[in-house]
């Protein structure tokens, strides 16, 4: 016999012979507070920053005063190629090892716990927010839920082959537990919030 | 080595253990900072709990349609019945496309195989990403705690470690300085390997996808760059649906380590064009586990590390007491059921205070699988014989009150005439602590002489 058949047999032998119901799970994350205030406070204690702006000007002129723009910077967003280029969703990705920026965009927010969600059609490439120095995405503030079960709500059936949350730059606190920013991903994560 | 004997060893250190305690004890605090946040957090811990107890119940159909809905998105599935079965069939992979160096992120599966030796046996080169699991490989260690692996090294160790293997300047133990070497380091890896392993947080029944969690980005960086992405889970960690996520992702990183959640929480669904991606799903004892009533329950477990880092037995013995892949409570009523005879010590290395069965995110009943294992070991006999002939004498006292009385008086007075008798090393409760002064007469005698109703009785 096989081993996904002996597994399968065992696993229905000795499982539980009465079948536990399914929780309802409807009545979870209906606290109602201020989703951009508590989105904004979130971000700010795990490590990430946020500017609100209202068009992509400001976003362009933000990068050009705060990044180091003689290096390379990436997108996905065609309003950004003033300063970021987009020719580069079919490369080998081990090709944006020496990427300084990547901005994107995220589908939504989520306010407890400031996780951006980001699928590989607005990513142009899956490692394209790993590997920079830095990453800056981009959110409308209307497209910030609640708590993880808006999130799930509105993921519904969505079509990916990859999806992540990004909540904050990349961390470690495996020595000592000593907070440092940027263990392999990026070193610091701003979020543009739109009007 | 028993866990009491690797716990005194240990202990030596005195101020090293006070800080390990204090360490741990902190990132309980930050686990209830967060939890005390969400109001609801509660009713959450009593839904995931019953999302397991269903995944339990029905197992068997959620593996099929995890499998059938997986194989749909292009993903190939294995099946292995032991960890044996699990490296071989991770080798072969290697093999089939040539390849002889593999990037790894976090997988508590494959400390419990053994699969870095066995790989290393063929050949082949591992590099473990995470931070903390870095660390203790350089070292030739075992992760000490399955969320904070080198939780028990203190940032000179990591300095030295690091000036050995990385060339970092010698005495410069900077955390910051220190990771950025590790990023380094490890950033040449993630370049150059074509084959990616990582374990598995979740895996969707009703989609086929993984989830993966990471705060460093170890496990994207690995997969995103190779050609193979191999995910190695055991068949527990199945969930139903997408939507359940949301009640896991809630208490994941909170009760691990306090924050909302981890950085990076990645949904796997289909490899990338042109490239592969393959799941082996792992027995290793887990329906057996499934099978035993009184232990299935430890099958629930998300492995956020809650219940080790608030056990006043863990954070005062330390992961490597444990001598099995997952230490600490949750570790405790896993091993036995794996090997019944070479962790026979472990269910006693808890004072059952019930903690961690308070902080579980999915509600095990951690400390009464303790006792319930305690129980199973003495009947089948593995426990010290020395033990079982002090509790049958035990019994033999407590069961008779001519007996008890007599026993009292002889240990009162050895203690107030020949405590040498009593404080030497061949009494373990002398061990740390003096023998308390002993009481001039039992409470039996005390009543005697002042209980009402033998007042009344000299009254009359």
């Amino acid at each position: 016999m096989s081993s996904r058949a002996s597994i399968l047999e065992k696993v229905k032998q000795n499982q539980p012979s009465a079948l536990s119901e399914l929780p309802n799970l409807t009545f979870l994350g209906l606290d109602t507070f201020d989703v951009l205030e508590k989105y904004k406070t979130v971000l700010k204690s795990i490590g990430g920053d946020f500017v609100e702006v209202s068009n992509y000007d400001s976003i362009i002129e933000f990068v050009k005063k705060n990044y180091a723009t003689e290096k390379r910077i990436i997108t996905t967003i065609p309003e950004l190629m003033e300063i970021a280029t987009l020719d580069w969703f079919n490369a080998d990705p081990h090709s944006l090892e020496d990427v300084e920026l990547t901005l994107v965009k995220a589908h939504f927010g989520v306010a407890e716990n400031s996780a951006l969600w980001v699928t590989d059609d607005i990513l142009g490439q899956r490692v394209s927010t790993f590997i920079p120095q830095y990453l800056v995405i981009i959110i409308n503030k209307k497209d910030i839920v609640a708590t993880m079960h808006q999130a799930y709500e509105r993921i519904g059936n969505q079509e990916y082959g990859f999806g992540t949350f990004i909540a904050g730059p990349s961390k470690t606190a495996d020595i000592e537990q000593s907070l440092v920013l940027g263990a392999h991903g990026a070193r610091g994560l701003t979020v543009f919030l739109m009007d | 080595m028993q866990h009491s004997e690797a716990a005194a060893i240990f202990n030596q250190d005195e101020k090293r253990v006070d800080w390990h305690d204090e360490t741990l004890w902190f990132v309980r605090e930050k686990r209830d900072k967060a939890a005390f946040q969400i109001p609801e957090w509660e009713v959450l811990r009593e839904t995931a709990s019953q999302i397991k107890n269903n995944v339990l119940s029905n197992i068997n159909d959620y593996l099929i349609e995890f499998e059938a809905n997986a194989l749909k998105n292009g993903i190939i599935v294995h099946w292995a019945a032991d960890g044996a079965e699990h490296n071989k069939i991770v080798h072969s992979i290697m093999e089939k496309h040539g390849v002889k160096q593999m990037v790894k992120s976090k997988s508590m599966l494959t400390e419990e195989c053994h699969l870095n030796e066995y790989l290393t046996e063929k050949g082949i080169d591992v590099i473990d990403s995470d931070l903390g699991e870095r660390i203790v490989q350089l070292r030739k260690e075992a992760p000490s705690h399955i969320v904070l692996p080198a939780i028990h090294l203190k940032k000179q160790d990591v300095s030295e470690t690091f000036h050995e293997f990385l060339g970092t300047e010698k005495g410069n133990d900077d955390p910051q300085y220190l990771t950025e070497a590790a990023r380094l380091h490890l950033r040449d890896t993630f370049l150059t390997r074509k084959v990616a392993l990582t374990g598995v947080n979740f895996a969707i029944a009703e989609t086929g996808e993984i989830v993966v969690c990471t705060n460093e980005g170890n496990a994207d960086m690995g997969v995103h760059l190779a050609d193979v992405h191999i995910a190695c889970m055991g068949f527990e960690k199945i969930i139903p649906q997408r939507k359940h996520l949301g009640v896991f992702l809630r208490l994941l990183a909170r009760s691990a380590t306090g924050q909302p959640i981890t950085t990076f929480s990645s949904h796997f669904k289909k490899p990338r064009d042109g490239k592969e991606m393959h799941i082996v799903i792992v027995d290793n004892g887990r329906t057996t586990q499934l099978g035993r009533a009184d232990f299935r329950n430890s099958l629930k477990c998300i492995r956020c590390g809650a219940c080790m880092n608030t056990c006043p037995v863990y954070r005062r013995s330390g992961g490597h007491s444990y001598h099995t892949a997952v230490a600490g409570p949750i570790g405790s009523i896993l091993a036995p059921n794996l090997d019944m005879s070479k962790n026979a010590d472990l269910p006693f290395a808890s004072t059952l205070c019930g903690s961690c069965t308070n902080v579980c995110p999915v509600k095990i009943d951690i400390h009464d699988q303790l006792y319930k294992w305690r129980q199973v070991l003495v009947k089948a006999g593995y426990t010290p014989t020395v033990k079982t002939i002090a509790m049958q004498g035990m019994a033999a006292v407590l069961a008779n009150p001519t007996v008890f009385e007599l026993a009292g008086k002889a240990g009162r007075f050895v203690i107030k005439n020949a405590p040498f008798m009593v404080n030497n090393s061949l009494n373990a409760w002398s061990k740390q602590r003096e023998m308390p002064a002993p009481p001039e007469e039992s409470f039996r005698e005390w009543y005697k002489k002042n209980g009402k109703e033998f007042k009344e009785k000299n009254n009359e």
